[in-house]
């Protein structure tokens, strides 16, 4: 049935992939061209995995004769894919791997929306991990660091703050306030960083900005309510 | 102003996606501005992401249109903005297959490569890679090997991948560079070091002598990388899988000192190995069992299945060594993690004692809906496994089955639980009724056509012997009219059984078979048209030739003959006699009950052996005109394992000879033999005819030699006999190392121990279906019985052994198993004799003080009868 002892190869991961939380694909790389062929093929085995994951958080799955972990974080899942006789643990330290290497440079915030702002930090990632199915890197410090890849700090612009206040309505105004928290962390987070990461000018720079983005913003959700 | 489109999207609620309403010829549009001076990094960076996110969508580009963005793309170079560049190799990377002209880029990436930017260098390294091919790649031979020693861990390191990718297309250009690779297997970094392993095994997994050296060297001076160490337990593993090498050999050790690897990663591997290894001992195993039984309470999830998932494959070989991980197992059996609970479930099920069998299937019933197909397969043959052991708790477990066979499932699932009810039928006959009924209520609603033609074939097998037959009917004629083509058939056929041995039905059965004959499909039509005609002459002899027994041919061996009458044609009609008989598998082989039931099994019917000696010996011309071949034995040893020759013999029967294949191992590597044969005294009229000696026996290289023998016409009850055999060669001395022999040899020869022809080898087995029907259609016009008492046989269970074997006949109606408890019991034996003659023995055993035995003997030749009670007696 199965073989009794694995073909020694380096080719560990067979698919890796990202799915939002209504199974969407958001990313995926299939690095064995004889499983899952076509397109349709895989978006099967993507909505297959899925439907038998996203419920309950349980980290590994056994599907279609695949051994599959997962992790998932808020509404987004992340999938790696190996052979049955696979080790479970080195493909464990691939997820984890990737996670905390996006979880780094979406600064904590992992979730759809900012991973689909800074796709082609996680596109480069993903790169820098799995090379045609072989673990290139399995150290997230050492991924970051070859990826040198940072959030875009300002997707705010004066123009789109404007625009808001147009159409603000109760909806926007409770997002506003999730804005307003996110941009909270996400200056303290400047700060923390401060001495390690950025050259000091710099990250005074984008705090002076945002803290006026935070600034202006609660000032509009306060003028509104 | 740049993600305008973005914000838009916000706008709209939840569900934004920037990437959402992305048309591929907008994102084409857009692609334009690459062509602008200068170059806003930003901007194409971003269109880059939307062609990748795009492509990865599953999004086609036509080869114009992508060769086009390619060219636009490789403007970018001039950009300095390092995600950009980034971004750019990714596109070659995505593009490189659909795109034209992909090498355009290759100045350029290797300028990346050779540059003094290091974050660019292995990136580009994979990209240029990706882009070359062979003759391409003598060309950037001299950078690849640079780069594989760079100093760089990410340089290095993609260099050695890429190779790695390369070995597959180009492996005598990557081959010239295991020195370099050699060179960065000694490298600090642990990633590096673990790619260079990967690649000097890829270049020489063909090399045993080398790899074994590489092994040596590697497990001596040890590496950091936990990758690297699971890399070497598999080359170490396989190698020990390979070379037989005994538990006592070095590369046993050093997987077993990894066990005491700090790494978790390490220490599974090894455990991993040492479980999936042949024929290992208890005590071999103790220690990677007890670091599993530890991985059993980890907090982390993948650990526990890994550790869950393979001592449920020890306990599939070895179930005492887990007994000790039984507390742990049952811990896991609450686990929220449902693939963990079913794994530890099944384990227990197998290691556990019987008492526990009630609390553990509770258990398992009250998920078993959230689990998925794989881990129910899994389940049901835990179940399987079970019901053969404990035969007792085929009740509980049968109401299981049948629940699960009313839930949703796959093929795979579905057809695991009715081959378990079937085999939990066959082995409990009181458990008959009820899984029969189970089995009818499935194919009432049942869409996979395999099972229910099969469940079909079950039901006319079994029903018309159950107390009411007729409630079975019903079940039958309802795919007659609901299903396809096949089902529909299979039905005819089951019908017709019900009619052919239950009278009271035959006139029902006739009428509904008349429908049947109006059905639209031909196979339908011709099988009810067929059985019609064969109920209504009410002969038992027919009844049993036609429907209950089917036919006992070989099928490739049928469509061989078909095909040689009709190239010869003659006025003879075919003779179904001369059909080679299909053998039975001798043991039926249980398919390894595996936690991980792939489902990509390729399912092929090879050919039998016999089919395959068959044809070996009709290429000798010497046999040609023996006609069919009637019987192949099992080899046997002529000689002791560990000799310098080592012999064994099948015995091939036909109509008058038999020929003895002596299949020859010359184990001497100073020594090259020559025109090999084996001479054969024998002990009665048997005629020696020929000897093909085999011309030349080379060491270790298995050669044939046949020996064809007449047997005796005048005397047809002589069907045993005893040879003396003597091994007669030439020998030549040769050099060991080169295989050269010398020119002169000697005659030499050597003794060979006796081969004894019994009469189990003019018998070939066949099965019949039906006993009964089969036993009415050969009649007693040739039946002689009589009674012996065999002393020195102790239990009913070891008598029907040695009959069985003795005979060499095939036991029917599953009576070759003895029922606990009981002093008597029947043998049913069925078989065709040299010549194709059927014969069938029943056998009336009873056990006080040493066991009794009354044969029945019935054929259609007399003589068939005396030599099989002359051989009993």
């Amino acid at each position: 049935m199965d073989s009794t002892c694995l073909e020694p190869s380096l080719y560990t991961v067979k698919a890796v992939f990202i799915l939002d939380n209504d199974g969407n694909r958001l990313l995926s790389k299939y690095y064995d061209p004889e499983l899952y062929p076509t397109m349709k093929d895989q978006k099967n085995f993507e909505s297959n995995v899925f439907s038998k994951t996203h419920k309950a958080d349980n980290e590994i799955a056994f599907l279609e004769g695949m051994t599959i972990v997962y992790k998932s974080s808020i509404d987004l899942f992340f999938y790696v894919v190996g052979s049955a006789q696979e080790n479970e643990l080195m493909l464990m330290s691939v997820l984890n791997c990737l996670f905390d290497s996006l979880s780094h440079i979406l600064r904590k915030n992992v979730e759809r929306r900012c991973l689909l702002d800074n796709m082609e930090g996680v596109f480069l990632v993903v790169d820098e991990i799995i090379d045609g199915g072989v673990i290139l890197e399995s150290d997230p410090q050492q991924v970051l660091q070859k990826v040198n890849y940072r959030a875009d700090d300002n997707p705010l612009t004066e123009q789109s703050v404007a625009q808001v206040t147009h159409t603000a309505d109760q909806a926007t105004l409770q997002k506003l306030h999730l804005l307003v928290w996110g941009w909270m962390g996400a200056s303290n987070y400047l700060q923390d960083s401060l001495d390690s990461r950025l050259h000091p000018g710099q990250v005074a720079v984008h705090y002076r900005v945002a803290q006026r983005h935070a600034g202006q913003t609660i000032m509009l959700t306060h003028s509104h309510t | 102003m740049i993600k305008k489109f973005d914000k838009k999207d916000e706008e709209s609620g939840s569900g934004s996606n920037p990437f959402q309403h992305l048309e591929k010829s907008a994102v084409l549009q857009e692609a334009r501005i690459f062509n602008e001076t200068p170059i806003n990094p930003r901007r194409c960076l971003h269109i880059l992401t939307k062609i990748i996110y795009l492509l990865n969508q599953g999004e086609h580009f036509g080869t114009t249109e992508a060769t086009e963005a390619f060219f636009a793309m490789t403007r970018l170079f001039q950009s300095n903005d390092q995600t950009l560049r980034r971004m750019c190799y990714l596109t070659i990377k995505e593009m490189a297959n659909i795109s034209e002209d992909v090498i355009i880029v290759t100045s350029s990436l290797t300028k990346d490569m050779t540059g003094k930017e290091d974050v660019y260098r292995g990136p580009a390294i994979r990209a240029l890679c990706r882009i070359t091919d062979t003759t391409m790649l003598q060309a950037i031979e001299r950078y690849m090997k640079q780069a594989i020693v760079d100093k760089v861990p990410s340089v290095s390191s993609s260099a050695l991948v890429s190779s790695l990718h390369m070995v597959k297309m180009s492996y005598d250009v990557v081959k010239r560079w295991v020195n370099e690779a050699q060179e960065a297997a000694s490298s600090d970094n642990i990633m590096v070091q673990y790619h260079a392993l990967g690649l000097l095994y890829h270049l020489r997994k063909n090399d045993r002598l080398a790899v074994t050296k590489m092994l040596n060297k590697f497990t001596k001076s040890g590496l950091k990388s936990p990758f690297a160490y699971c890399m070497l337990i598999r080359i170490a593993s396989k190698l020990l899988d390979e070379t037989e090498g005994g538990h006592d050999s070095p590369l046993f050790d050093f997987i077993e000192s990894c066990l005491r690897n700090k790494n978790e990663m390490v220490v599974y591997e090894a455990a991993s190995a040492i479980v999936h290894m042949p024929n290992c001992t208890a005590r071999e195993l103790a220690p990677a069992v007890s670091v599993l039984q530890l991985f059993c309470s980890s907090p982390k999830a993948a650990l526990r299945y890994a550790a869950v998932r393979t001592l449920n494959k020890v306990a599939m070989k070895h179930p005492s060594a887990v007994t000790a991980c039984n507390l742990d197992l049952e811990n896991l059996i609450t686990d929220s993690n449902r693939s963990i609970a079913t794994l530890a479930i099944t384990t227990l099920l197998k290691t556990g004692s019987e008492s526990s069998v009630d609390r553990l299937m509770k258990q398992i019933s009250s998920f078993v809906s959230e689990i998925s197909d794989e881990f129910k397969v899994v389940v049901v043959q835990a179940i399987s496994a079970l019901c053969q052991k404990y035969p007792r708790k085929h009740s509980v477990m049968m109401n299981f089955l049948s629940n699960m066979l009313r839930d949703d499932g796959g093929f795979d699932y579905k057809r695991a639980i009715v081959d378990c009810i079937i085999s939990i039928i066959e082995e409990n006959p009181e458990s008959k009724e009820t899984g029969l009924a189970h089995l009818c209520e499935f194919i009432e609603d049942c869409e996979h056509t395999v099972l229910a033609t099969k469940i079909l074939h079950l039901l006319g097998k079994e029903g018309p012997r159950t107390p009411q037959p007729s409630k079975y009917i019903r079940f039958i004629f309802n795919r007659v009219v609901l299903e396809s083509e096949a089902v529909r058939a299979a039905a005819v056929s089951a019908l017709a059984k019900f009619g052919a041995q239950n009278d009271d039905l035959l006139p029902s059965v006739l009428v509904l078979m008349q429908r049947c004959m109006m059905d639209s499909d031909d196979e339908v039509r011709d099988r009810a048209t067929f059985y019609m005609n064969v109920l209504q002459q009410k002969q038992k002899a027919l009844n049993a030739a036609y429907i209950f027994n089917g036919l006992s041919v070989s099928i490739p061996g049928l469509e061989k003959s078909l095909h040689q009458y009709t190239l010869e044609p003659s006025e003879k009609p075919f003779d179904m006699k001369s059909v080679p008989l299909a053998t039975t598998p001798i043991t039926e082989q249980k398919t390894e009950i595996a936690p991980v039931a792939t489902s990509k099994l390729p399912e092929k019917l090879g050919p039998s052996r016999q089919d395959i000696y068959q044809e070996q010996l009709a290429a000798i011309p010497e046999f040609q005109s023996l006609g069919p071949l009637f019987k192949s034995s099992e080899p046997v040893q002529l000689t002791e394992a560990e000799t310098e020759y080592v012999v064994r013999c099948i015995k091939h029967t036909f109509a008058r000879h038999m020929v003895f294949q002596f299949d020859c191992t010359n184990t001497l590597n100073d020594q090259l033999l020559q025109k090999v044969m084996v001479q054969m005294e024998p002990s009665e009229a048997y005629e020696v005819v020929n000897y093909i000696p085999a011309l030349s026996l080379p060491y270790s290289q298995p050669g044939s030699c046949y020996t064809l023998v007449r047997l005796p016409d005048d005397d047809p009850t002589a069907v045993s006999c005893t040879f003396s055999c003597t091994m007669k060669y030439l020998v030549k001395d040769c050099d060991p190392n080169t295989g050269e022999p010398d020119d002169d040899g000697y005659d030499d020869e050597y003794v060979l121990e006796d081969l004894e022809v019994t009469v189990a080898d003019h018998i070939q087995k066949v099965l019949k279906p039906n006993f009964g029907a089969a036993w009415e259609e050969v009649g007693d016009e040739n039946e002689k019985e009589e009674t012996f008492a065999l002393a020195s046989v102790r239990t009913l269970d070891e008598a029907v052994g040695n009959i069985i074997s003795f005979l060499g006949m095939q036991p029917c109606e599953r009576s070759d198993k003895v029922p606990e408890n009981k002093n008597s019991h029947v043998l049913f034996l069925a078989g065709v004799f040299r010549g194709g003659h059927d014969v069938l023995v029943r056998a009336r055993l009873a056990l006080a003080d040493g066991v009794t035995m009354q044969v029945t003997v019935r054929s259609s030749e007399e003589t068939v009868v005396d030599v099989i009670l002359a051989s009993v007696g």
